[in-house]
């Protein structure tokens, strides 16, 4: 039983762990700075090719196309969106007069269901990025007895279509008074199998179980171990997890559609169908300008927490992807 | 027993396995304080509501005498039941037609971003990811505006070219719609196998270089393996998803003319207007699990196994 490692404070510990991932990371900056110089980046074929770029960029016009005619078409009025052409401007520029009418369209709606989206996407999809990251800490870190038959049901689970859940979820809900409250919404959110699963590897590669032996030798909980040393080392994780949960809700559709009856409770999703029914409605006016602007509103946000967070979730994704 | 000179080295990301199952002989229950809160949560939405299914779908409701037990009676009629087959035909196909294809150009895309021969890779990684971010309802929104003939591109396609396209027919919209799941989930699956293809060492293609290897045989037999493992994961995410359709044909419902959309043109459409419009929420209940039983089963038979294999 003779190891130094023992007699050192948790903190001392920490902070060798970082200056090591410090050291590591720059010799792989070396690394990859001498590989790219000897011409081995791509060893076989180092060049850059003009013909792969443009064929890869054909694909990416058609995924970005749609994005340009989403603003192109935020910018018309009404009557130029059913008129003038798809892919080029109205005659009107009329960006903050949509932006505007999208706030203030029957009384404010669309703020609300914003703000029914942040909820839910905060306490659900925030609830479920904790839960994962816990019960992946779990699978990957302690020997618990019934750990196999965990993993067992929630593999199983995955398979599980949503549409086995979402009818018996309702049934049930309506049972117990819960649904059209935002509490319908919340609960079936809180579970990620896919936080699971990438916080159960995560956590393998990340953390090491010696870190854990030292902390709990100098007598510190589990919990306390858990927040001070754990989390820190899984940050990359944590963001994929988060952000991935983040969209699942935020984009959720089929839930919010059998659950909530009342407007007051929609999220974007589920109202900005609603206006664009409006159009095939008796005596209803198309609105189609305010869908497409309210679309665009919608889409924002995260395309804007997915540019910003890259490098984490990249990352997170990459170590993810090691198991395989 | 002793440690290992320093905290952590290259090699202990191999020894965790080891480590962690130190205490085998001693009952630990301190997991249970992490994996509690989602057991919890998991058993109130995931396995109570299953089980819960599977009860009801043993009962029926009738005209005299409220709900009954049944039997098996809900799947005798599921068996007989043509618009259940109906739309069942119709998303294997779409299965067997539009995963491939989407797994295929995301296998292709993920290889082109790592071949590092691109100008701009960073801008196609992630501007090919980005429509996996846009919501089921928005894509299909501005894809149904699209499609549109009327004031749709496809309108001003038809009037330059004089042709009569109509991409929301009903011999051609499950195309239409395949080709919107496509546009949502090509990023997605892309950004997994270029996650795989990542994890190479690259001291790996070095020596590959070096025995003289050309770049078609390092694809050939470096990065192909590679990306077999991650094929498992998103082939049975895939099957589960379009066998799942429902958001894209329920929000194009009443963008495409006519009754061409209909209540049962998907199990999960069926299922919905069968418990939400028709009040049949027993008989939706045993759809539901059928559909849960065919879906497994297939993700089982195709690639559950060897996922197995690697999450050991």
């Amino acid at each position: 039983m003779t190891s130094d490692i023992l007699d050192e404070s948790p903190s001392a510990i920490r902070a060798r762990e970082r200056r090591r991932a410090k050291r590591v990371a720059r010799d792989e900056r070396a690394e990859r700075k001498r590989a790219a110089k000897n011409g081995f980046s791509n060893p076989a074929n180092p060049r850059r090719s003009m013909t792969l770029t443009l064929v890869t960029g054909i694909f990416a016009l058609y995924c970005l196309f749609p994005f340009a005619y989403l603003i192109i078409n935020a910018t018309k009025t009404q009557p130029d969106f059913t008129s003038t052409f798809g892919l080029w401007f109205g005659h009107t520029f009329a960006l903050w007069d949509n932006i505007t009418t999208v706030f203030t369209y029957e009384d404010g709606i669309f703020g609300r269901w914003l703000l029914n989206t942040l909820l839910y996407v905060v306490v659900g999809a925030g609830g479920a990025t904790v839960l994962a990251i816990m019960g992946g800490y779990a699978l990957a870190k302690f020997t618990f007895p019934g750990r196999k038959a965990v993993f067992a049901v929630v593999l199983g689970s995955i398979s599980v279509p949503g549409i086995a859940l979402a009818v018996p979820q309702f049934l049930l809900f309506a049972k117990m008074g819960l649904t059209n409250t935002p509490w319908a919404m919340i609960l079936p959110s809180l579970i990620s199998p896919f936080g699971l699963y990438l916080m159960w590897i995560f956590s393998e590669q990340a953390v090491p179980t010696e870190l854990l032996e030292a902390a709990r030798v100098d007598g510190a909980g589990e919990f306390r171990t858990f927040l001070t040393i754990s989390l820190p080392l899984l940050a990359p994780g944590i963001v994929t997890t988060a952000l991935f949960a983040i969209v699942a809700t935020w984009n959720n559709y089929f839930l919010p559609l059998i659950m909530l009856k009342d407007a007051n409770w929609y999220p974007l999703t589920i109202g900005l169908n609603q206006w664009k029914n409006q159009a095939n409605t008796a005596g209803g006016h198309a609105i189609q300008n305010l869908v497409i602007t309210g679309s665009l509103i919608t889409v924002i946000p995260l395309m804007i927490a997915f540019l910003i967070l890259q490098r984490y979730w990249q990352s997170g994704l990459a170590a993810g992807a090691v198991k395989e | 027993m002793t440690f290992s000179k320093s905290a952590a080295g290259p090699a202990d990301v191999a020894n965790n396995q080891q480590s962690s199952t130190v205490n085998k002989h001693r009952r630990d229950w301190r997991g249970w304080k992490f994996m509690g809160p989602f057991a919890v949560a998991f058993l109130l939405v995931f396995i109570i509501p299953i089980i819960y299914a599977i009860y009801i779908s043993f009962f029926e409701k009738r005209m005299v005498g409220g709900t009954v037990f049944a039997g098996l009676s809900n799947y005798k009629r599921l068996f007989a039941d043509g618009h259940f087959w109906s739309s069942v035909g119709r998303v294997s196909a779409f299965t067997l037609i539009q995963a491939p294809l989407c797994l295929f150009l995301a296998a292709l895309l993920a290889l082109a971003i790592d071949s590092m021969r691109l100008h701009g890779t960073k801008f196609f990684r992630i501007s090919t990811f980005l429509p996996y971010a846009v919501p089921a309802v928005v894509s299909t929104l501005i894809w149904g505006f699209m499609y549109g003939a009327k004031y749709g591109l496809v309108g001003s396609f038809n009037s330059w070219t004089g042709l009569h396209l109509d991409l929301l027919a009903s011999n051609i919209l499950l195309v239409s719609i395949g080709n919107i799941v496509t546009w949502e989930y090509t990023g997605y699956n892309m950004l997994i196998f270029y996650s795989s293809l990542s994890t190479i060492p690259h001291s790996l293609y070095e020596a590959a270089a070096i025995d003289g290897a050309s770049e078609w045989q390092i694809v050939r037999r470096i990065k192909m393996p590679e990306l077999r493992g991650s094929l498992a994961i998103t082939v049975i995410f895939s099957i589960i998803g379009s066998f799942q359709l429902f958001n894209e044909p329920s929000i194009m419902q009443n963008m495409v003319p006519g009754n061409t959309i209909t209540s049962y043109y998907t199990p999960n459409m069926y299922a919905y207007s069968l418990s939400f419009a028709g009040n049949q929420s027993n008989y939706a209940a045993a759809l539901a699990i059928v559909m849960a039983v065919i879906t497994m089963a297939i993700a089982y038979a195709v690639q559950l196994n060897s996922l197995k294999e690697q999450m050991k």
